[in-house]
């Protein structure tokens, strides 16, 4: 390609791991720029999954049979795989499988949150908090009587961190944070919120959904209490989300789901709860999904975590440097050549966010548009929607050309 | 790159740069405003009716939003003049998409709709059928 990303990564050859993206639409190669929202499936991924139906399909930690003990291992050793990619030296016992980042947000404020919280306890957000974790705990903090906090966002997209010295206080006992904002594209001082938080003896959770699939993450290092994110934005499949949590967190937490699976011993009367992670997946668990996961760390490990954030940060900066080539395009998150995460977010002045999406697709262009679970964040920039470019390990500058080539389309077409 | 777009034909596009009927309404017999609330688009009908109460002598609108979602707007304003009550709450999202004269792709339906079930909950009300402060288009 000739262009600065093939120093990083072999973008050509990646990119024949997936062959949705030789897909045309009108005529046109699919420009696939929607990556915040779900990655494309390398095929060793894809493999894995029909792999496991069709050799090894079994349930788990019941069957004595052949089957039932590969299925149990595979799924098994999946959590371990999990827990070395971000860094949990505790193994397997840290590391819960759950349906994606907003049920691991969930199981944290049920199992945790209700009953923790109460009257006087503070929980601290930020505003530029996805739906995931700001719905959850400000819905489980009504329940609880414990009131919401949040850390307000600068002119330029960053956590105002001296406010937020602030708003952690006494009465501060969770603090839950984006990782990478997957609207401004800010990767926000998550250790050094952690000892804010640590320091008032508060927990802190951080949604790593836009973090873990394009960054090396440690959550030991960070100190997270909790860290959370989903299988199907870092080419993994739907279905599977993931919670770290410190074991002796987890162990004193009750379950979030009953059932199957989670018990150890149940009588009429009542019930005993299984080891972790087991305690906290209920009934028939993610297996197929677990395992491709773990499939999916393997990949982006032999790309290396670091190749990916560089590719996603220059990708992103080189649409940022495009986008400032034109006085109607705004632009939110941190300026051009700063850190962030792979994602811009705009607005094109004359054109409708969902216009704009619309217009862009008739060019094969797949973006988003809308609110990006980010209301309250959106209610802070004073708009109502915007388009988001995201970006992964097979794209490239060509497309991000091609991007600004169809935004023109649309300019033109509302002027 | 050709211009343009199935959806955004140049119908749509006129009435989107300029809108027909656009502003309040004085003397309107009802107003009702309502919003598709994943996009933003916001949209408010005034209708005046006549004497009878059942003929729909003028309408007008105001709000912002999307080309599809202000198009159709626009385009309801001019079309329900000298309609009857009646005849507003028999039309469907097919009605909405045959006035557009575009296909409207399945996400995009809301927005194309929002005008009309603005219209159609402010009837309602109107007559006391209904009780809601603001309509919201859902999936």
């Amino acid at each position: 390609m000739g262009t600065h990303e093939s120093e990083l990564l072999d973008v050509e050859t990646l990119r024949e791991d997936f062959p949705i993206l030789q897909r045309e639409f009108n005529g046109e190669q699919v420009v696939y720029l929607d990556n915040a929202a779900t990655t494309q499936t390398p095929d060793p991924v894809v493999d894995t999954i029909a792999d496991y139906y069709r050799n090894t399909n079994a349930n788990v930690h019941r069957g004595i049979h052949q089957l039932s003990q590969e299925a149990s291992i595979a799924y098994e050793e999946a959590h371990d795989r999990l827990a070395e990619f971000v860094g949990a030296s505790g193994g397997r016992e840290e590391i819960v499988f759950t349906k994606n980042t907003t049920e691991s947000e969930n199981l944290v404020a049920y199992a945790w949150g209700l009953a923790e919280l109460g009257p006087g306890d503070e929980v601290v957000l930020t505003e530029m908090e996805h739906h995931a974790s700001l719905v959850t705990w400000q819905q489980i903090a009504k329940k609880a009587g414990a009131d919401v906090r949040y850390i307000p966002v600068t002119e330029d997209g960053r956590l105002d961190m001296h406010e937020a010295r602030d708003v952690i206080g006494p009465d501060t006992a969770m603090v839950s944070v984006v990782h990478v904002s997957n609207t401004l594209g800010t990767v926000n001082p998550v250790a050094e919120l952690a000892d804010l938080a640590h320091d008032e003896d508060a927990l802190i959770f951080v949604d790593g959904a836009q973090a873990v699939p394009n960054r090396p993450v440690d959550v030991e290092a960070i100190d997270a209490d909790f860290y959370a994110f989903s299988g199907h934005k870092m080419a993994g499949p739907t279905g599977i989300g993931v919670l770290y949590g410190k074991q002796h967190l987890l162990e004193e937490m009750d379950p979030f789901l009953y059932g199957g699976e989670m018990i150890r011993k149940v009588t009429q009367e009542d019930a005993q709860w299984n080891d972790l992670p087991w305690k906290f997946e209920a009934g028939t668990p993610v297996i197929a999904q677990g395992i491709a996961l773990a499939a999916a760390a393997d990949y982006l490990d032999d790309i290396g975590l670091e190749n990916v954030q560089r590719h996603e940060e220059a990708l992103a900066n080189y649409a940022m440097e495009r986008f400032a080539e034109f006085d109607d395009i705004e632009t939110y998150g941190p300026p051009a050549g700063e850190e962030r995460g792979g994602l811009v977010a705009f607005n094109v002045e004359s054109v409708h966010a969902h216009d704009l999406s619309s217009i862009l697709n008739d060019h094969a262009v797949a973006i988003r548009a809308g609110d990006h679970c980010t209301q309250p964040l959106h209610d802070v920039l004073g708009i109502t929607a915007s388009a988001r470019a995201s970006f992964y390990v097979y794209n490239t500058r060509a497309e991000i050309d091609k991007l600004v080539a169809a935004i023109d389309d649309a300019r033109q077409l509302f002027a | 790159m050709g211009m343009g777009s199935d959806m955004y034909r140049q119908q749509i596009l006129d009435h989107y740069k300029n809108p027909r009927n656009y502003g309040e309404l004085e003397d309107a017999t009802f107003s009702h405003v309502g919003e598709n609330p994943m996009c933003g688009d916001e949209i408010e009908m005034h209708v005046k009716l006549d004497d009878d109460e059942e003929e729909i002598e003028f309408v007008s609108f105001t709000g912002d939003g999307c080309a599809i979602s202000q198009a159709s707007a626009s385009m309801l304003s001019e079309k329900l003049q000298g309609t009857t009550l009646d005849e507003l709450e028999a039309m469907d999202r097919d009605d909405v998409i045959d006035m557009l004269g575009v296909d409207i792709s399945p996400m995009r339906v809301k927005c194309a709709v929002l005008a009309e079930k603005v219209a159609q909950d402010g009837a309602d009300i109107y007559k006391g059928e209904l009780d809601v402060e603001k309509t919201k288009t859902e999936e």
